[in-house]
């Protein structure tokens, strides 16, 4: 008889990486099926880009095969919601690429990254290509299941076509393609709450509809695969610093439900700021992590120069993790609060 | 004190119990062994001195070696035999450790053949605590704390009350839920016996919800009795740790480095006080403990009551052991040791044998990956710790960092850290071994 030696504790929980990680992508799923939905087949081509992508640059460049970990593929996944929907597919491979190889592999690989790999791909093609990055589509438009949005291919190096003359030939009810944050911030458009809610509104690939978000964080959260007190603090930060703000003056400032609902604050919220790697692992760090990331989105919005805040805010919250998680750490059983 | 909330403390896992094979089995007694091992250094402390030599004949309850000092404890014959030898053998610590050999005389009806009578009422606390010391008992629940210094209140602190481990928290185990069923007269005695030894004015036995028929049989031999009452905390492991049973009975916290004595409370496991209600009246030594045996591949699982030395592939054979390669564990999964030999004794402080197959904790199926920061650990460790740091420390040979910034000496390797880790990270093996090794650069 052969006998095992182990040490303590000899049970553990079924949970593993692979696990938390292949239920963040199913969760991320119905996302993209409702960003492909509005957007059509430019949706599609723009997630299937990032995702072969991101998976290339961490199969290419990692020390070995980690594609099964799944995170490359959250990270490619991520990066194209965040995205405008007509996105040249070649600069969402160049972000693919950044997210990875800059964003994560650089810094060693799985757990080692400062930052969300795929904020940084993000934020490196909104300073590359700052036109490409805010020009947007209508959503729902007639033939989207048919034709690719012009600018989808682009030929790498080149400028992308302007798509406003296409915008108004396949826009119902003269949709400008603005999103709702665009349009309330430099036309004064307000765009309805339920609508918004619902996900019935241009924008960012993944960002249009609360509703699906809410629900695939919903049920990360109650498997415990995510923190809940992280969206829980950072949209009770956006949400009262927007309220703050709509009290003082109501003709400025939007109010809380459209501030929280619009953009892509659900989404950072949800699937970005509670990347666990970025993320403190103290339980009042969490709180101040949280409630960060949702006053500086506000307050990026509202008195920055683009029109969108949330993605800055999580790299700014993701920077400040280190120093965070050194301030708040627990008290230890039996020591006094000091 | 806590109106709306269960008597608990924060943080801590769910294990799943497995306690549903032997709980509802009375304890039986297994046939002797031919052959007992029986270790000098059975307890924490120094190892008793042996009084016998090779080929004398001894009977059982007659004291084998004599205690070492105060911190130490006599060790008494578990079974009527001759001494074959005095020689080292491997322990479930690992080591090898000196201990007698004693061959059992196989016709022998095994009674108790030597007692050392005493007029327990009018022993005063000084005199008692000797009687204690005299039964050669240590903490049953697995520390083996030899419970004479246990119950002794040093001069400086004041005690006001006992506090009774009846949690079992480990998953598997279930022999103190079944010394609580069937013992609880030895249990109350010796309750009574350990707080007027301690000089506590108050007990409370504290006992996980998952075991309410010990509760309640214990509440209601209890009824008119005003300064012991039974109490049932949440189910949750590692609520039977000192400091989290304090906690949770009583709101006060042991302070950081301290011991239950600073904040007025001493706490004994169950099975211990019912073992000193039952020898104490007697004059008898400790001789034989209840142990869980259960697992995957074990025909009769249930709680035995065995000798002392009692080898471990002896006790297997008698519960109709029948599975291939395996680990073996001495006590619960969350702490208790594998063990390497099949020849290693039970000795006092051995809660149970456990045995596990499960695929779930082979190391083939569990591959290991960079920690991710989930923060699962820092949730999970009562003391409040924060196992995910510790464990980048340990990584980067940081140990000395570990102890001064980072608490590691708080850690008491209760196992939550690892269990919950989705990296398969083994944190407390990392927190043992940094511990080892500056114990070494102290030294």
């Amino acid at each position: 008889m052969s006998i095992e030696l182990r040490t303590t504790p000899h049970l553990h929980t079924p949970d593993n990486v692979i696990i938390i990680m292949r239920n963040v992508v199913l969760a991320l799923l119905p996302v993209c099926a409702w960003s492909v939905w509005q957007f059509g087949l430019s949706a599609l081509a723009l997630i299937l880009t990032t995702l072969a992508s991101c998976m290339l640059t961490e199969r290419m460049l990692g020390k070995s095969n980690t594609l099964g970990d799944w995170s490359a593929a959250i990270t490619g996944i991520l990066l194209a919601l965040t995205l405008p929907p007509a996105f040249p597919l070649w600069m969402a491979a160049v972000a693919g690429f950044v997210a990875m190889a800059l964003g994560k592999l650089l810094f060693g690989g799985l757990g080692m990254n400062v930052f969300n790999p795929a904020l940084v791909g993000r934020a490196f093609v909104q300073a590359a290509f700052p036109v490409a990055i805010t020009t947007w589509t209508p959503a729902l438009f007639d033939g989207r299941f048919s034709q690719f949005i012009p600018t989808s291919f682009t030929m790498p190096f080149t400028i992308p076509p302007a798509v406003a003359e296409w915008n108004s030939q396949v826009a119902v009810d003269g949709f400008t393609g603005a999103t709702p944050l665009g349009l309330h911030k430099f036309e004064g458009v307000s765009t309805s709450v339920l609508d918004l809610f619902l996900g019935n509104a241009a924008g960012s690939a993944g960002e249009t509809s609360a509703l699906i978000i809410l629900l695939g964080g919903l049920y990360l959260a109650a498997r415990k695969f995510l923190d809940w007190r992280i969206p829980l603090f950072v949209l009770l930060g956006a949400g009262l610093t927007a309220a703050l703000f709509h009290f003082i003056d109501p003709q400025q400032y939007p109010s809380a439900p459209f501030m929280l609902f619009s953009g892509g604050l659900m989404l950072g919220a949800w699937f970005m700021a509670t990347d666990m790697v970025g993320s403190p692992v103290t339980p009042w760090g969490v709180v101040v992590y949280g409630l960060l990331i949702g006053v500086l989105t506000i307050i990026i919005r509202l008195f920055g120069g683009l029109s969108e805040g949330v993605m800055y805010a999580i790299l700014l919250g993701n920077a400040a993790t280190p120093l965070i998680e050194q301030f708040t750490q627990p008290r230890v059983f039996g020591e006094k609060r000091s | 004190m806590k109106l709306f909330r269960r008597h608990s403390f924060s943080h801590g896992v769910h294990p799943p119990a497995h306690k549903d094979g032997t709980a509802q089995i009375p304890v039986r007694r297994l046939p002797f062994p031919p052959r007992l091992v029986l270790p000098l250094g059975q307890h924490i402390g120094a190892p008793a001195k042996s009084l016998v030599k090779k080929g004398e004949e001894v009977v059982r309850g007659q004291p084998l070696a004599a205690a070492d000092g105060a911190v130490s404890v006599p060790l008494h014959a578990p079974a009527t035999g001759r001494v074959r030898n005095l020689e080292s053998v491997l322990t479930s610590r690992g080591s090898r450790e000196p201990a007698i050999i004693l061959d059992v005389y196989e016709a022998s009806t095994q009674e108790v053949l030597w007692r050392e009578s005493r007029d327990l009422e009018n022993l005063n606390p000084e005199a008692l605590l000797q009687a204690i010391q005299d039964t050669g008992l240590v903490g049953l629940g697995g520390a083996a704390f030899p419970s004479h210094i246990k119950l002794r209140i040093p001069d400086d602190k004041e005690v006001d009350t006992l506090i009774i481990n009846g949690c079992e928290c480990e998953p598997y185990l279930t022999c103190d839920h079944r010394i609580m069923l069937e013992y609880p007269d030895d249990l109350i005695t010796g309750i009574r016996l350990a707080m007027r030894a301690s000089g506590t004015s108050k007990a409370v036995i504290g006992i996980e919800d998952n075991k309410m028929d010990a509760v309640r049989l214990l509440q209601e031999k209890l009824a008119g009795t005003d300064n012991i009452r039974a109490q049932a905390v949440e189910t949750k492991y590692p609520q039977g740790s000192e400091k989290m049973l304090i906690k949770s009975l009583l709101g006060r916290e042991v302070p950081a480095g301290g011991i239950p004595a600073d904040i007025g409370v001493v706490v004994n496991n169950v099975g211990t006080l019912a073992a000193l209600g039952r020898l104490l009246p007697r004059g008898e030594g400790l001789i034989e403990r209840v142990i869980t045996v259960t697992g995957p591949g074990i025909k009769r699982q249930g709680n035995y009551l065995v000798p002392l030395g009692t080898p471990i592939g002896f006790i297997l054979e008698q519960a109709g052991y029948s599975g291939g390669p395996n680990e073996f564990i001495l006590g619960g999964p969350m702490m208790g040791p594998a063990v390497s030999s099949l020849d290693t004794p039970i000795t006092k402080g051995t809660s149970g044998l456990l045995v596990l197959n499960e695929p779930q904790v082979r190391e083939e199926s569990r591959p290991r990956w960079a920690c991710i920061k989930c923060g699962r650990c820092v949730s999970a460790c009562p003391m409040h710790l924060n196992p995910a740091w510790l464990g980048q420390l340990a990584a980067a040979g940081e140990y000395a960092q570990m102890a001064e910034a980072a608490n590691l000496n708080h850690c008491f390797e209760c196992g939550c850290c690892s269990y919950v880790c989705p990296s398969n990270i083994p944190l407390v093996q990392y927190f043992r071994m940094a511990k080892a090794i500056n114990r070494e650069k102290a030294a």
